[in-house]
Order: structure tokens, then C-alpha cells, then sequence
């Protein structure tokens, strides 16, 4: 379990972080949105205790996190793939880490084997490594300790298709059994297909939080007519303006049934009423993360 | 799907879950990281190899008052003087210059004891390359037999200042790199601050307190004669001045940094 309970973090002057507040429970994955230098990274490294909170409190399986005797066997940490010594051979890193938290070196072969790092990546030097095999070699750092929380930062940056579903499979199978999940990205698609519940993040504050439903329900409706402007207009006259989506429709917060009354009322012949969906979800996480600019 | 699951299924064994690290683990685990980069490990190889040249050299054409166990430990010495204190240094500042100190963190929340395993490491290293220096002087005069009086003969006491003047030198490297928390900075200033304090302190206004805070003066005694209590006092002054307060500076900022 996660919990972040008012964290607040001001670097100088600037607040980078206010007043974040979620939970993440076993057996669900959360992902957490927002663009780059929405505070995300902050947060995570809040709840990894490598920075303290100006106010606020953080915990992981119930308690600050420096206060876990052996961190690595209860969470798996990824802040920064490309964070890795250079000069330091691929298998070389996981099996220092395993040394220093107990773990056979048997399993660090295990999880290269799992990660898709071979034996000749393996011993490569992480400064020849691609940004996804960083990624590969990062997650399976994570998951060395066989902990039961993850708290990951872009894994998916850097992946492969093929890759980014190997990891979304691999995240799903260990919410499944109980684990806790947390990932950032700065991409809805890469978190909209494999997380259970969504913390949108925009300048330092939360702005959205809940499961994919519940925000797709607020997401409202996507209506088009061939005649677009009759439309717009029938809409404000009923109370309810639209904003245009990347593909001529209009997306209104209201419930489809009031749409279409209120295209009715202006005599506007429709081509499509329906719930948002995943563009409505898009719309969303692009108006409330920048929506600040207002 | 079945690969996933053999991620999560590989076994792990659950002792050392719910315990802390050792400080016995962590200075381990800190020797490991000073050999298994490319850097740590030519710097290392690069010591040894220089020992056995300036050792073998000496064998071969060094005059017979050179050839002796005391002078030959002096030699042997030399590198690893010079050169293992850039290991100390590398073992704090790569953390930051190669961003791995979040990792380190992450996994071993308590950052007073990772410094504490990278100072005992320190330590640790200079012991054993002391006894390699040792074996191979010993080595070296066996094979030049000078065949002089005095050949063998050995002080006990400067024998450990030999020790201490090594490793206070090695703690040294790891207290600027926890000052600099930056690798280049770190290794230029610890060569070129103690040479230009030196050349300041030969001002002679100033060659009273050079005598107390010049390594060059204070420290360098502790290889060639046993120390009086003055120069035991000066040697200790300056060491607090090179040594202890980096250290300390490294420590505040270590423990205030927030790891990024």
C-alpha cells in the first residue's frame, strides 16, 4: 500500500508539489499522469524518502519508507533508468544490489532471463545500453528483492511495442497477486490500457483522481452533426457549450440524453451521440493539465 | 504470460527480508563497487602494476642502501599512495557523477551508514594494499640481497605509521569526493590544493602555520622517521584541516542532499 497524505514540496520559490494527497491499494495498479514537471517525479522520490516534503507525510506498507528495515525486499524503485553507473556491466549492477539486500545471485540470471536481457547484453556496460534496455535492466532491479510494491517512473519510456505490452502484462500479473503498483507517465495511452485507477497530476496539484470509469463518466459527451456551427450553436443556447475535439466533434459536459434534447430544440440532425470514451479521457487530462494557463 | 509469471515466481529466500543490511554487508558490498567498474578496476590493476615495476626496478638498478626492507617498503609504497586515494574518491563522488546515489539510497535509507561503509571500505583497501606492498618489498630485498648492515632490520612503530599515513591518506580521497560530490573537481583539487597550499606556506611569514596545516610537512615525516609528540600534534592538525573537515562538509551535504 502507498499513501500520500498532503505532501507539499517547495524548491526557492516555486512550489513544485502542493498538497498531493492518494492511495494506492494492493492488488491494483495507479497510474499517475501528468506532463513533464508536473511534480510526479518529486512525488515519487517524496515517497521513496530520497526527499523530504515541506509538509505532508508519506508512507509505504504502512509507514514512512526509511523506516523499512531491508527497502529493497518490500518495494521495487525505479526513478531513472538512465541512471545506471556507466562503466558498470548490466549483470554487475543487479548482483551488487542483490548482494547488499540477501538475494541469491541465482535470481539475478533469473530476472535477466525474464527481463529479455541476454547473456551477451549482460555483460555489456550499461553505458552501451539503448534507453529500453536501461528500462529492461531497471525493472528487473525493481523486482530483485520480490517486493510486493512497485513504484516505477516511465518505465514505458524508451520500450518497444512489444516491450511496453510485455511490461503492462508483467505489472498486471503482479497486481494480481496482491502487489501494489505505481507508474508515472506523461503519456495517457501508455497508463490508460493496464491501470485500474488514474492520480492526474498538473502543476503540483492533483486534479483528477479516481478508477478509468469513474473519470470516463466526467468525461462527458462526444456529439457530431454535418452542420457544426448549428450545432455549437443549439448547445449554448441550451447552457451546455462543447469544445471541439482534434476530429470535428464536440465534447459537452453533460449526459448524452440532454445532448441530443438539446440538439432537438435547435432542429440540428445529428451523425453521432455517444460518451466520450478514450478521447473524452483525452481531452480531459489535456484541459485539466494545462488548464492553469487561463 | 508465462514469462511474466516466471518473473514473479522465481524463488527468492526470505531470510534477510525483514532485517537490516550489516554494516559487515554494506562495507562488502562498498569493496565490491570500488572493482566492478571500468574505472575501479584499471585503477586498481594500475597500482599493482606499478608496484611490481618500481620493486622490480629497484631490484635491478637500485644502489644496495636502496635495496633495503625499510627503503623497499617506501617504494613499494609510492603508488598506491598516490593513486588509491582516487579510489576513495571515486567511491563517493560516481554515486553522484554517475547517478546511482538514489539507488544506494533507495535501498539503504540510512545515508550515515553508507558513508560509515564507504569510510570502513577505505580502510579496508589500504590494509590489504599495504600487505601486498609489504610482501612484495619483502619479496624485492630477498631477491637484490644487498648484502648491508641493516638489511632486514625493522621498526614496528614505523611500520604503522606506514599503515596510518596510507589509509589517513585513502579516508582523504573519500572526504573530498564527499565534499565535491563531483569526480573531476574532487580528484584535480586534491592534488593541486595541497601543492599550492604548499607553495603559499613556503612564503616565510607563513612557515609557522605551515608547519601545523602543510601535509607536505606535518605528514610526510610519518613515512621516514618515528614521530615526536610535537610532530604526532602537527600531523594531527593538519589531518583535521584535509581529512576530517571534508569529511565533515561531505557529511552535511550528503545527509541534507535531496538524491536526484
Amino acid at each position: 500500500m502507498i499513501e500520500a497524505k498532503g505532501l507539499t514540496k517547495r524548491f526557492g520559490a516555486a512550489t513544485v508539489v502542493q498538497d498531493v494527497s492518494f492511495r494506492c491499494e494492493p492488488g491494483t495498479v495507479t497510474g499517475f499522469l501528468g506532463p513533464n514537471g508536473a511534480g510526479k517525479t518529486t512525488t515519487m522520490r517524496i515517497l521513496c524518502g530520497l526527499s523530504r516534503p515541506d509538509a505532508g507525510r508519506a508512507e509505504v506498507l504502512g509507514g514512512p519508507y526509511a523506516h523499512l528495515p531491508n527497502p529493497g525486499r518490500r518495494v521495487g524503485v525505479l526513478l531513472d533508468a538512465s541512471a545506471q553507473h556507466a562503466g558498470r556491466r548490466g549483470r554487475e549492477a543487479l548482483a551488487v544490489s542483490a548482494q547488499l539486500m540477501g538475494v541469491d545471485q541465482g535470481r539475478v540470471d533469473g530476472l535477466l532471463d525474464v527481463v529479455g536481457l541476454d547473456r551477451s547484453a549482460a555483460r555489456k556496460r550499461v553505458r552501451q545500453y539503448s534507453l529500453g534496455m536501461r528500462q529492461r535492466l531497471g525493472i528487473a532491479h525493481a523486482l530483485l528483492g520480490d517486493p510486493q510494491v512497485l513504484i516505477l517512473d516511465e518505465p514505458a519510456n524508451g520500450l518497444d511495442p512489444p516491450g511496453m505490452r510485455w511490461m503492462r502484462g508483467l505489472l498486471r500479473d503482479f497486481a494480481d497477486r496482491g502487489g501494489t503498483v505505481l507508474l508515472s507517465s506523461h503519456l495517457l495511452y501508455e497508463v490508460d490500457a493496464i491501470a485500474d485507477e488514474l492520480v492526474i497530476i498538473g502543476r503540483g496539484r492533483i486534479v483528477a483522481k479516481g478508477s478509468r470509469a469513474q473519470l470516463l463518466a466526467g468525461a462527458g459527451t462526444l456529439v457530431r452533426a454535418p452542420d457544426r456551427a448549428a450545432l455549437a450553436a443549439a448547445l449554448e443556447r441550451a447552457g451546455m457549450p462543447g469544445r471541439a475535439d482534434a476530429e470535428g466533434g464536440l465534447i459537452v459536459s453533460a449526459e448524452p440524453e440532454d445532448v441530443g434534447r438539446a440538439a432537438q430544440q435547435g432542429g440540428v440532425a445529428l451523425s453521432h451521440l455517444a460518451p466520450s470514451g478514450a478521447a473524452g479521457l483525452e481531452q480531459l487530462f489535456f484541459d485539466l493539465t494545462t488548464g492553469d494557463d487561463q | 504470460m508465462s514469462a511474466n509469471a516466471a518473473a514473479l515466481e522465481l524463488p527468492v529466500a526470505a531470510r534477510d527480508a525483514g532485517r537490516r543490511p550489516s554494516m559487515v554487508r554494506l562495507t562488502t558490498v562498498e569493496l565490491r563497487k570500488m572493482v566492478d567498474t571500468r574505472a575501479g578496476f584499471w585503477l586498481q590493476l594500475t597500482v599493482v602494476a606499478l608496484t611490481f615495476i618500481v620493486v622490480g626496478a629497484t631490484v635491478i638498478w637500485g644502489k644496495p642502501e636502496d635495496q633495503t626492507l625499510a627503503k623497499m617498503i617506501g617504494t613499494a609504497l609510492a603508488p598506491a599512495s598516490i593513486l588509491l586515494p582516487v579510489v576513495g574518491i571515486l567511491l563517493v563522488s560516481s554515486e553522484w557523477s554517475q547517478r546511482t546515489a538514489p539507488i544506494t539510497f533507495a535501498l539503504v535509507p540510512q545515508r550515515l551508514r553508507v558513508i560509515a561503509a564507504k569510510v570502513a571500505a577505505s580502510v579496508v583497501l589500504s590494509l590489504v594494499a599495504f600487505a601486498l606492498c609489504l610482501a612484495l618489498a619483502v619479496a624485492g630485498t630477498a631477491i637484490a640481497s644487498p648484502g648491508i648492515d641493516g638489511t632486514w632490520s625493522l621498526s614496528a612503530g614505523l611500520l604503522g605509521q606506514d599503515v596510518f599515513s596510507l589509509t589517513t591518506g585513502v579516508v582523504t580521497g573519500v572526504a573530498f569526493g564527499a565534499a565535491f560530490l563531483s569526480s573531476a573537481p574532487a580528484i584535480v583539487l586534491s592534488f593541486v590544493l595541497p601543492l599550492g597550499w604548499a607553495a603559499i606556506g613556503s612564503i616565510h611569514a607563513l612557515e609557522p602555520a605551515a608547519r601545523w596545516l602543510d601535509g607536505t610537512r606535518s605528514l610526510a615525516p610519518l613515512t621516514e622517521h618515528l614521530l615526536s609528540g610535537t610532530e604526532w600534534a602537527r600531523a594531527a592538525t593538519t589531518l583535521a584541516l584535509w581529512m576530517l573537515l571534508p569529511l565533515a562538509i561531505g557529511t552535511w551535504r550528503i545527509l541534507r542532499d535531496e538524491v536526484a
